[in-house]
Formats: C-alpha cells, structure tokens, sequence
C-alpha cells in the first residue's frame, strides 16, 4: 500500500496563495499573461523548495520563509540620490513606475505595466527551470517595473539608476533592458527599502551584437526584509557584460544570476562582494550556460561573514557538447570573521565539449597574521587594522571595475556598511 | 636609548630557542650594526624588538627609554617611536599604499595627542620623501607593495621611515636585494636620518651596507647572542677574515 501525503502548507504559503485571490482583480495582464500568471500560482502552491531540492539545499525557503507581510499600496516611498552622481533615475516606488517618463536620447522606456496589460512582456515571464520558485512568485504577482530599449549604438554618457524601493509589504517588480547592437550603458540596479518587506524583482537583459554593458546591483535591503531577486541575460555575439553585485544587507536574501551565452565572442564578468552581518541569510546562485563555441566568463565572488550570518554561493558552468573553445574561470573567497558565522560555496562545472579551459577555486580564511603585524607595526591599532584588511578584500574586486566613478561610488557603499557593522 | 638584558625568546609555535641571553646596549645617537652568519637570530631579533606574537619572551627585558616594551602590542611601538624596516616587506592587496601612508601618520598623530594632517600637507611631505629617495609617485598609488621590485620595497621602507620619524629604527636587512645605485639612494635616505635623539639599529649580513652607513658600533651575533662587539674597524675585521675567528674565540 501506498501512503502518499501532501505536506500541510505553510503558514507563507497559505499567504502567497491567499494574496493571489485578493490582488487579482487588480492584476495588469492579456489572456497570455493571466494564464502564465495561473501557472504559477499553480507552482507556488505544489510547494515552495525545500532543502531536498538541490538546487535550493542551502537555502531551505520553505523553512527560512516563516511570515509573509501583507501588502500595503499606502505605503509611500521616495526617490532617493543614485549610488554614481549624475545617473538618471528610473524609481519604482513601493512596487509602481513613475508615470513621468525621463526623455535620454538613444532610450525609450516603458513602463511595465502596459507590457503586460499588451502581452508583449509575456514570453519573458517563462519559468528558466522546475525549480524556478522566484521566477514564479514573480510571475504571479508582477504589476511593475520598466522596460528600457537602448538603441543600437547609443553609447551613454551617463549611468541609468533602475531604483527599486519598497516601502513594507509587498512588492513585486521587473525591470527588463534590451540593449541594441554596439551600445554602450551603466546600469544600476538599486534594491533597497526601509519596511518590513517580501520582495521579489527580476531583471531581464538581452545584449545584441558586439554590445558592453556594466550591469551593478547595489542590494541594502533592511534586516527586516526578505529579498528574492534574479538576474537573467542573454549574450549576443561579441557582447560584453560585466555584472557587479553587493549585498550589503536583507533578512533573507537569494539572488540568482542566469546568464546565457547566445553568440560566439561573448564575454561575461562576474564580480559579487557579499557582506554579511547579523542574523541573516545570503544566497548568490549562478547558473551559466556556455551555449555557443568561443565564449569566456569569468567569476570572482568575495565574501565577509561576521556575527551569526549564513552566506551561501552556487556557482553552476554548463558548457554545452557544441561549445568548444570556452574559457571559464570561478573563484570564491570568504573572509570568516565569527566563530558563528557560516559560509557554503557550491562549484558544478558540466562540460559536454572536449577543447574547453575551465577552473575553478574556493578559499576560506581568517585575516592574514603577517599582514595584520605589518599594519600595526606602522602604529595602526589593531581594530583599525583589520577594518583595512577586511575592506581591502573586498575593495581589490571593486577596483577591477576600472572606472573611477563607479569605484568611488560603490566604496562609499562599502565605507558605509563598516561603519555601521565595524 | 635601547637596552636589552639577558634575553632569551623562543618560537611560540615549536619552543625552538633562538635567542638565548642576549645584551645590547643603543645610544641615542648612536647607529649600531649587527652583524652575523646566517641562522644567529638577526632577524628574529627585530622581528621580538617590533612586537611580533610568533615569539614568546621566556626571560630577561627589553628596555626602551628605560620602560618595558615587553606588554607593549606592535602599534603601541610604533607609536612611541619604534619602527622596523622589513627584510620581507608584505604585499597587501587592496590597501592602497597612499591610503595607507595616510592612516599610519594619522594614527601615530592621533597617539601623540596631535592633529591629523591636512590633505596638502600630508602630499607635499610624500612628494619631498619620495624625490630624496627616487621614488615615481606612480608607484604609490598602486596597491602597498604589490607589484614591488624588490628595491622598490626597500625604498618604500625607508620612505615610510622618514614619514613616521621614528626615534628607534630598525633596520633588517635593508641593502638585501639593492643594487649599488639604490644602496647608495636607501644609504643617503638612512642617513639623513641620522640625529642626536634617534638611535639606528642595522642588521646585516655584510660589510657592504657599512660603507655607506657607518655605524659607531658593531656587534656580532652568533646563537643568539652578542658575542662580540667594537667599533667599525670589526665590521672590516669580519668583511676581511670571515665569522670564523670571532665564532671560534667565542665558543
């Protein structure tokens, strides 16, 4: 005889479902969209993954996620100074776009709520894989965002700031950019807010032929935030895509990165410095496929772990049988600075090609003794000392980033944070 | 100015004693060389006089203006005046060397009561230390040594040196890896230096470094412990006749 049983929902599951009820009568959406949407309520409610699903095995959301807010559309939130000076900012305040559009040349911007009342965002709102539990939660509840067109050539002077603020509650938000053939842009994606808050944003990026964009998300959720975000982009031929990610903050957080190559010479940069404080729990899972022939990556991710915090990074390179030729390279390095903090790092390389370089490498340690001695011998003290190294561990992965105003601006961030956890 | 009495240390990790009773007496004033064969305890010598915790103090004193260093952590020091100059200096990544330049003289400041340096006048006394020595202000916007030839971190030893105005300075092996023009750069650097209220301890291997910095006493080390000193006609003595002699009547 055979026992089946359904686990009983959780207490957040229960909610998710019951929101749904409530929020669709208010939802933005075609009949594509609406089905879609359908399908993942359909998903949230076989479950959300637990630690039995491998994808999901340090991050157990069905555990970690114990209460989810109601949402709250009176909640105000403002627009706040972008992290590079002078960038032009796109908000999404508590969930909704700014009907005032800014006028760039090379750019048009839509907001998403009309790609989805018209059904032309619909194809993006496809679960990537079975255990697509963001993707899902997203698609059921988006109403906002924008969608950016940068147009073939452009090259942007100026960075443009996607600034996601919620203000408590929820919010369910997509930012999508198309970035034409040749283009050049900066892209900020600010994620951050000062309630008590479930977020779930997902960014969609498609990069044609030969373009260079550097993507950064700046992530300073409050510790009373729950903050699940992915990343997708696809990599045209010749396209370059250096993407930066800080989290510097969240109750829980996951932010998956899903990154495609499309077309052969294509490159991807990816730079990650998670800070980790307190009583929290950090989540970078990467999926990457190397899908065409002659395409290179490589992955650096640092992290500094202090107090009770959890940091978790899944680092997966698919290189498929037909793409030969690929370059790979991973490394992730954790500074532990608790005997109560935690750091699990997950490497899977799956390689079908046979003429491929690939790599990969992880380090955990304390501060370097010699290094500290040779600081103090300078007359530094001790605590000042460390703060220095610690900041140089992760400040060495900013420089890379070679551009002096966004180096500035995102060790300010990091200046930032050591105050306020140093 | 120093004074070292009956010091025995050994290596925290393994107990191994690498000093073992030793006693020198440093002037203000006075640039002392020591000199010995490999192995003598040189540069572990320098490395317990800047406070390094790999070795453990298991008898006698070190006495720095008459007052025990031997509870004093490395910064403590620095800041009342003792500066080492690495044979090895370390590579640190992601401190940059000017950024760093400016913490340490601030933190010295702040440790005697004064004021931090204005932006200006921290620059312009890098730029003046930097010439005196030949050093490219390039360099010292790149990482803290990384990158560094080795002559170009000797230099930046002495460069932090002359920032810090230390009233005790250590030097470990400071002409290793220098050829004859920067010899004679570190040499003149070390040697403007030189004051009636500071004390230089060099340690060396060879004679070499003696021709340009001359000391007003040598002294030899061997198992850990002074087994010789005299004036700067040993350090020929030695250069001339090798360790062997002096070994030998000490033994």
């Amino acid at each position: 005889m055979n026992i089946h049983t359904t686990p009983q929902r959780t207490p957040a599951e229960t909610a998710l479902i019951d929101a749904f009820s409530d929020r669709l009568s208010l939802l933005p959406g075609d009949g594509t969209v609406m089905l879609k949407r359908d399908d993942a309520i359909e998903a949230i409610k076989s479950g959300l993954p637990t630690r039995r699903i491998e994808s999901w095995h340090y991050t157990d959301l069905r555990r970690l996620l114990t209460s989810v807010p109601d949402f709250d559309p009176t909640a105000a939130a403002k627009a706040i100074a972008p992290v590079v000076e002078g960038s032009a900012v796109l908000p999404v305040l508590n969930g909704v776009s700014s009907a005032k559009l800014p006028d760039i040349e090379g750019i048009a911007v839509q907001r998403l709520s009309e790609k989805l009342t018209d059904g032309s965002i619909a194809p993006g709102l496809d679960p990537y894989g079975a255990d697509d539990a963001i993707g899902a939660l997203n698609t059921a509840f988006v109403a906002d965002g924008y969608f950016v067109d940068i147009a073939d050539g452009a090259e942007l002077d100026k960075p443009i700031e996607l600034q996601n603020l919620q203000a408590g509650g929820q919010t369910h938000v997509r930012l999508a950019v198309r970035v034409g053939s040749g283009a050049k842009a900066v892209i900020v994606e600010r994620q951050t807010g000062e309630g008590a808050a479930l977020v779930s944003s997902v960014s969609q990026l498609l990069l044609g032929e030969g373009a260079e964009v550097t993507w950064l998300i700046v992530q300073e959720q409050p510790d009373t935030a729950t903050h699940l975000a992915q990343f997708k982009a696809h990599l045209g031929k010749n396209s370059k895509l250096t993407l930066f990610v800080m989290n510097a903050g969240g109750k829980l957080v996951r932010q998956e990165i899903v990154v495609r190559t499309t077309g052969e010479g294509a490159d991807f940069t990816l730079r990650g410095i998670n800070l980790l404080a307190g009583d929290t729990h950090t989540d970078v899972t990467m999926v990457l496929d190397h899908a065409v022939p002659h395409t290179a990556s490589t992955e650096v991710i640092r992290n500094v772990v202090t107090g009770r915090a959890r940091g978790v990074f899944q680092g997966r390179i698919n290189v498929h049988q037909y793409a030969q030729k690929t370059n790979a390279k991973m490394a992730c390095n954790t500074l532990l600075l608790s005997d109560d903090g935690e750091f699990s790092t997950k490497p899977e390389l799956e390689i079908f090609a046979d003429d491929v370089v690939c790599g990969h490498g992880a380090t955990v340690t304390e501060i370097d003794h010699s290094h500290l001695f040779y600081l103090m011998a300078r007359g530094i003290d001790e605590k000042s000392a460390r703060g220095l190294l610690v900041k140089a561990f992760v400040a060495e992965v900013i420089e890379e980033l070679d551009d002096e105003a966004i180096v500035e601006a995102l060790e300010t961030r990091l200046d930032g944070w050591f105050a306020a956890h140093g | 100015m120093l004074e070292i009495k009956n010091l025995h240390a050994r290596i925290v990790d393994d107990g191994t004693e690498i000093i073992r009773g030793l006693n020198l007496t440093v002037k203000a004033g006075e640039v002392a060389a020591i000199m010995g064969p490999n192995g003598s305890g040189k540069s572990t010598l320098s490395y317990i006089l800047a406070g390094r915790e790999d070795y453990e103090v298991t008898e006698g004193d070190i006495l720095y203006n008459g007052q025990s260093i031997l509870e004093m952590d490395p910064a403590e020091r620095a800041t009342s005046g003792i500066f080492l100059a690495f044979q090895y200096p370390m590579e640190i990544p992601g401190v940059a060397t000017m950024e760093f330049l400016k913490v340490a003289m601030n933190e010295q400041r702040k440790a005697r009561g004064e004021e931090p340096l204005k932006i200006p006048e921290f620059l312009k006394r890098v730029k003046d230390a930097a010439a005196l020595l030949d050093m490219d202000m390039a360099m010292l916007k790149r990482p803290l040594n990384v990158g560094f030839s080795g002559g170009e971190k000797k230099r930046a030893e002495i460069l932090q040196m002359k920032l810090l105005e230390p009233k005790l300075c250590v030097l470990d092996e400071t002409d290793s890896g220098l050829d004859i023009d920067a010899l004679k750069i570190v040499s003149e650097g070390v040697n403007a230096l030189r004051a009636p209220d500071r004390a230089i301890v060099i340690i060396t291997h060879y004679q070499r470094l003696l021709q340009y910095i001359v000391p007003d006493s040598v002294h030899v080390l061997y198992r850990g412990q002074v087994v010789k000193s005299g004036d700067k006609s040993l350090a020929l003595d030695l250069e001339a006749n090798g360790y062997a002699g002096v070994i030998g009547q000490a033994a």
